[in-house]
């Protein structure tokens, strides 16, 4: 099976990620969207790792990693959103403009 | 039927099936079916990683995305109070995210066809990777990010509750 099905694969749900992130107003929404680029990163990775075989166990350690990064960053993430709604009363991204000129 | 054309057909169904929910992720216009999309996603990725003989990190997938961050995601969902239903979720750059999505689908496709076109994944026993060899590279050769990365996330539980909590001394 060719490995680049596996790497446009990765890379339509990279895309789609991005988008999210572009037209989402909703921070977690954003967020969403955020863990479906990592998502499509781990599939990269867990590919590579499959073709290399033996050499490529560092490729899924390096997935694993990637999940725990995305678990830490959901937490801290959420946190500030609540932070945020607790002070403002909206999550609306745009309407963050307080620093913006 | 070969086992290589159950491998492939198995493939395109995932597929699809992925990249349909992750589509309804960024469009729909409610944010707990967004959730439940993106849940449709990751499991369709945990089932990519059975193909490509990763059990170790299917599991791991489907424990830590399935199970926590995405009912981390419903409750931070729920403790926003954002609207269920049909809201303004989208701002108005929905056309130019659009066109930027894809001239980077386009640019890293087709940067991985010129660099990987005609190499194969061998779907064989040899491939596979148990539980055991997963942890005898973590705790040799990656053993120093290993820790690094524990440490983070203690760091980032200790900083999410000193976010959040509501009496600040």
């Amino acid at each position: 099976m060719p490995i680049t099905y596996f790497l446009i694969l990765s890379a339509l749900l990279f895309s789609i990620g991005v988008y999210g992130v572009l037209a989402r107003q909703n921070a977690v929404l954003i967020l969403l969207s955020i863990e479906l680029m990592l998502n499509a990163v781990n599939i990269n990775l867990v590919a590579f790792a499959a073709q290399l075989g033996d050499a490529g166990v560092g490729g899924q350690v390096f997935a694993l990693f990637v999940i725990a990064v995305a678990a830490a960053e959901v937490g801290v993430g959420l946190a500030i959103v609540i932070l945020i709604f607790r002070n403002r009363q909206t999550v609306d991204v745009d309407d963050m403009s307080l620093m913006k000129w | 039927m070969t086992a290589e054309w159950w491998q492939e057909g198995t493939f395109w169904l995932i597929a699809v099936g992925m990249v349909v929910s992750a589509l309804r992720v960024v469009t729909t216009g409610n944010v707990v079916h967004a959730a439940l999309y993106l849940v449709g996603t990751l499991l369709g990725a945990a089932a990519m990683f059975v193909l490509l003989f990763a059990e170790f990190i299917a599991w791991v997938q489907v424990l830590v995305y399935v199970g926590a961050i995405v009912v981390l995601m419903l409750f931070g969902l729920m403790l926003t109070r954002a609207p269920i239903g049909k809201g303004n979720l989208d701002n108005d750059q929905r056309l130019l995210a659009a066109l930027c999505a894809l001239a980077l689908f386009g640019v890293t496709s087709w940067v991985m066809f010129e660099a990987f076109e005609g190499e194969e994944i061998s779907f064989d026993r040899s491939i596979a990777t148990t539980a055991e060899n997963v942890g005898d590279v973590i705790f040799s050769t990656y053993v120093l990010p290993f820790e690094a990365v524990s440490v983070l996330l203690l760091a980032a539980l200790v900083g999410a509750i000193v976010i959040s909590r509501r009496d600040r001394g």
